[in-house]
C-alpha cells in the first residue's frame, strides 16, 4: 500500500522557481545570441568558399 | 585556438551544475528560519561569486596586456567583463527575487551588500561605452586595460569594506561567529560554486571561440578581396591579430 506522502510545495516556492527560471532564461538567451553568430559564420563561410571557387575558375581559364 | 578541450568544459559544466542543483534541492535540509525559500542561496551566491572572480580574472588579464602588449590579453580582459557583467545582471534579479520574498521589498537601499555590488556591476556597465568612444585601436585597449586594473583593485576592497559593515540585513554565507552553513548545505553550495564557475569558464571559452572565428573569417575576406590593408570598422570589441 503507498502512503501518501505530503508533496505539495510551500506558497513562497514561486519565488524558488523564478529565481532558476531567470538563470536558465538568461542562458538560453545566450544560447540563441551563440547559434545567431554560428549561423552567421556559416553563411560567411560560404560566402568565402564561392569567392574563392570563383578565383581558382577565373586562374584555370586564363592559364588554359 | 580556443575551442580545444571545449567538449570536456561543457560535459563537465553540465554534470556538476545540474549535479549541484539537484543536491541543493534534495539532499540540502531547509533552512530553518527561511523554509523552502533559502534554495535561492544555490543558484544566487555562486552567481555572485564568480562574477565577481570574472572581473578580478579580467583585471589579472590586463595587467599581462599592459605588460606584453598582446591585444589577446585585451580580448580575454573584455570577454571576462562581458561574461561578468550577464552573471552580474543574474545576481541582481535573483537577489531582488530572493529579497521580496525574504523581506517584502525587491531592494533595500540601505543594504551594503545590495548597494555595493550595484555600484560594481554599474561601473563595469560604463566599460563597454568607454572602449566604444575611443576610436584608436591602441589607446582604446591600454585605456580600457587601464579600467579593467582599476576596476578589478576595486573589487576585493568593496568586498571586505562590506564585510566590515556593522549592520547589516544580508546574511552571511561563510559567517563563522553563528555558525555558518550546515554541513550537507556546504556540499550542496560547494558543488553549485563549481559548476557555476566551469560554466563561466565554459562560456568564456565559447565567446573566445566566437570572437577568434570571427576574426579570422574577417581576415579571410580581407585577403579574399585584395584589400589586406584596409582598416575594420569601429567597435568596441578588441581585434585580434593573431592568436
Amino acid at each position: 500500500m503507498i502512503v501518501g506522502a505530503d508533496v505539495t510545495l510551500p506558497d513562497n516556492a514561486g519565488y524558488v522557481v523564478a529565481a532558476y527560471l531567470v538563470f536558465l532564461v538568461l542562458l538560453l538567451i545566450y544560447v540563441v545570441i551563440m547559434a545567431t553568430k554560428l549561423s552567421r559564420f556559416e553563411r560567411e563561410l560560404t560566402e568565402l568558399n564561392e569567392i574563392a571557387e570563383k578565383r581558382d575558375e577565373e586562374r584555370t581559364r586564363s592559364a588554359a | 585556438m580556443y575551442g580545444t578541450r571545449l567538449r570536456a568544459l561543457s560535459i563537465a559544466t553540465l554534470i556538476t551544475l545540474t549535479g549541484g542543483f539537484a543536491l541543493a534541492a534534495f539532499y540540502a535540509p531547509e533552512d530553518a528560519d527561511q523554509g523552502f525559500m533559502q534554495k535561492i542561496l544555490y543558484v544566487h551566491v555562486p552567481l555572485a561569486i564568480v562574477a565577481l572572480c570574472g572581473f578580478v580574472f579580467a583585471a589579472v588579464c590586463a595587467i599581462q596586456h599592459l605588460r606584453t602588449g598582446e591585444s589577446r590579453w585585451d580580448l580575454r580582459s573584455y570577454v571576462a567583463i562581458h561574461m561578468s557583467l550577464i552573471f552580474g545582471a543574474a545576481v541582481l534579479i535573483t537577489g531582488s527575487i530572493w529579497a521580496r520574498a525574504s523581506w517584502g521589498h525587491w531592494w533595500v537601499w540601505d543594504e551594503p551588500t545590495l548597494v555595493s555590488f550595484l555600484i560594481v556591476f554599474l561601473l563595469y556597465a560604463t566599460y563597454q561605452p568607454l572602449r566604444f568612444s575611443i576610436e584608436d585601436r591602441d589607446k582604446q585597449g591600454r585605456y580600457a586595460s587601464v579600467f579593467a586594473i582599476t576596476a578589478g583593485a576595486f573589487v576585493p576592497l568593496n568586498f571586505l569594506a562590506v564585510r566590515m559593515a556593522q549592520s547589516y540585513t544580508h546574511p552571511r554565507v561563510f559567517a563563522t561567529a553563528n555558525g555558518g552553513l550546515e554541513p550537507r548545505m556546504k556540499v550542496a553550495f560547494y558543488v553549485c560554486l563549481l559548476g557555476m564557475a566551469l560554466l563561466y569558464a565554459t562560456l568564456w571559452k565559447y565567446e573566445m571561440t566566437s570572437k577568434n572565428t570571427s576574426a579570422q573569417i574577417k581576415r579571410l575576406r580581407r585577403r579574399l578581396a585584395g584589400d589586406e590593408g584596409a582598416l575594420p570598422r569601429r567597435s568596441a570589441s578588441p581585434t585580434l591579430e593573431s592568436t
